[in-house]
């Protein structure tokens, strides 16, 4: 077999379980492949000695027989995650060196299953980003590019998408707060599903957001996110939002039959200035769900426009509270004093040296919708607003919807550096279609389906009701063989 | 509501990040300008709404209280930028 790093995890999955090739293969040609790619930026932290040894115990597991899915499976893994012993920065300064003396319950449920860490992926500091230009490690690159020009694989997770799309891993782990699985997915032409909120243990995860964030997986398609998700899951006494429910078989789900399933076509989304090329990518995948026996109604989601605006709020408010631990006290950067300073002055200097701009940006935003005067006009307005943003969508699931489509950017992936000039709020502008999924605590899966005339990938997006991953993943399963998306960028790295 | 170098100052000692005197009128315009943005939120009729307090219908698992793990203190001190005799070190707090 040649090119083991551009398999899919379940080409991979059924290769080992007949004989035909092993873990250790495989991990070879992806650190292989990870080496070759320096210029992407996407792998921040070697692990290959770890991954080396994974592989051989998962080859052995392998032999007895009864291995899980995910054995011996290749994976980069989203700096958020806390990693025992292994650097685990979120992308931070303020993070130094970190290594924890524990494992975030997600990487064990992998490394149960047999997973193996190739290493740890870019992304933008604390998550806080949409185009990776965040990072402490610097930019992680899309591996697409238009016209020579180098371009964002998008963010919070950018090195995850580029590893995927790039092949440097067979899978990654990512993180979603307000889009940041869906839109680095979508602008590397990749697959990436948020699953609803409480699916996936955050305890070991390095908070932003809590209410908001999930971990999901990062894949070449469907099929692959089904599997990677389910080995994700799971309850976590650790994390008590964690949801104690049983996780089915998604991966046997994929039935592709969606036949009298009703999607729903929300007007909200139809947004003043929306390029073209993504209106017809949303009316063509509307389609295709119709060709497939699907039902298509329009619906509406009235408050729609005030979720950006709610989740500027609620989550730098959030942020300022979880990002309050970095003191210089526990762990990673404590500033230099100078003679006379005091512990106000150890804990000024060094979150002002820790911290990156955006993170100081928006930790000071969220001390002021939180601070005496503005807590009510801010905070709990934005709390109102995100009851009734969860109300739209459970108003339309009671009408029948089983699904929504919607596109998941406003736009292709850009340059690199071109919004450096730009006020912030045209960066947020980029979740404007993923943060309500969040708000709501909803699935949402984004699924490659086109290009756009520069050769630059476009993805749409799918809501599903809450807890039924499933029933989403095989929508878009129908969709992905509806559009049968197989482009692939171009190796110049 | 306009935000000037004063309140900008206000909120980085709040939020206990040094941000240079002549950095205070562009910080000042950014916050502005998000919170220009945020400001459409007080076009919502939000009469009668409950905030949000969790986004999911569920009651937080209950659990016995007891110690469920503990006496690590080296783990727990092994990232600190500075610890010694088994604890957190800091600069001098009290005179």
């Amino acid at each position: 077999m040649t090119d083991l790093n551009k398999l899919t995890i379940a080409a991979a999955r059924d290769a080992l379980r007949k004989g035909e090739v092993t873990s250790a293969e495989l991990t070879e040609a992806c650190l292989g492949a990870v080496e070759g790619a320096g210029a992407l930026n996407a792998f921040v932290h070697d692990t290959s000695d770890l991954a080396r040894d994974q592989a051989k115990a998962a080859d052995e597991r392998i032999k007895g027989g009864d291995a899980p899915a995910m054995c011996g499976i290749p994976l980069g893994i989203k700096d958020l995650f806390c990693t025992k012993g292994v650097v685990s920065q979120a992308a931070s300064g303020i993070l130094e060196g970190f290594k924890p003396e524990y494992e975030s319950t997600v990487t064990q449920n992998l490394f149960d299953a047999g997973a193996v860490m190739l290493g740890k992926l870019n992304m933008d500091e604390f998550a806080m980003g949409s185009s990776n230009e965040t990072s402490v490690y610097g930019n992680a690159v899309n591996p697409w590019k238009a016209g020579g020009q180098e371009l964002t694989p998008g963010g919070s997770s950018g090195g995850s998408a580029s590893a995927v799309a790039a092949d440097l891993c067979l899978a990654a782990t990512g993180t979603d707060t307000g889009g940041s699985i869906r839109q680095p997915a979508a602008f590397t032409g990749i697959t990436g599903i948020k699953p609803t909120y409480g699916r996936c243990s955050r305890w070991g995860i390095v908070a932003f957001a809590s209410s908001l964030d999930q971990a999901g997986p990062m894949t070449k398609d469907v099929r692959d996110a089904a599997i990677m998700l389910e080995a994700m899951c799971g309850h976590d006494p650790k994390d008590s939002t964690s949801a104690d429910i049983p996780v089915p078989d998604f991966e046997a789900m994929l039935t592709g039959d969606i036949k009298g399933k009703v999607i729903g076509i929300p007007q909200e989304y139809r947004m003043d200035g929306m390029p073209e090329e993504i209106e017809k990518l949303w009316a063509d995948g509307t389609a295709m769900l119709k060709d497939a026996g699907a039902e298509i109604r329009d619906i509406s989601l009235p408050h729609t426009k005030y979720a950006l605006p709610a989740y500027y709020v609620i989550a730098p408010a959030e942020a300022s509270s979880n990002l309050a631990r970095y003191d210089g006290v526990r762990y990673g950067h404590r500033a230099k004093l100078e003679q006379g300073d005091g512990i106000s002055e150890m804990y000024e200097k060094t979150r002002a040296e820790g911290f990156g701009h955006e993170v100081q940006r928006r930790v000071m935003v969220g001390t002021y919708v939180l601070s005496a005067g503005f807590y009510d006009a801010y905070y709990n307005r934005a709390r109102k607003v995100r009851t009734l943003i969860k109300r739209d969508f459970e108003q339309v699931f009671d009408q029948g919807i089983d699904a929504i489509l919607t596109p998941a950017t406003p736009s292709p992936a850009f340059g690199l550096g071109e919004m450096a000039e730009a006020d912030p709020v045209q960066m947020y502008l980029n979740d404007v279609f993923t943060v309500t999924v969040n708000l709501a605590g909803l699935p949402g899966i984004s699924v490659p389906a086109g290009l756009d005339k520069q050769g630059l990938p476009l993805g749409l997006q799918l809501i599903g009701r809450p807890w039924e991953e499933g029933d989403l993943l095989n929508t878009a399963y129908a969709l992905e063989q509806a559009a049968g998306f197989v482009a692939k960028p171009e190796k110049w790295w | 509501m306009s935000i000037d170098k004063e309140t900008a100052a206000k909120v980085a000692k709040l939020a206990r990040i040094r941000v240079e005197d002549d950095a205070l009128p562009a910080l000042a315009e950014e916050f502005n300008n998000i919170l220009g943005f945020i400001e459409q939120l007080s076009e919502v009729d939000v009469e009668g709404v409950e905030p949000m307090t969790s986004v999911t219908p569920m009651r937080l698992k209950r659990r016995e209280d007891r110690v469920t793990e503990g006496g690590m203190p080296e783990k727990v001190l092994s990232n600190a930028p500075d610890a010694r005799e088994g604890f957190f070190a800091v600069p001098k707090v009290v005179e």
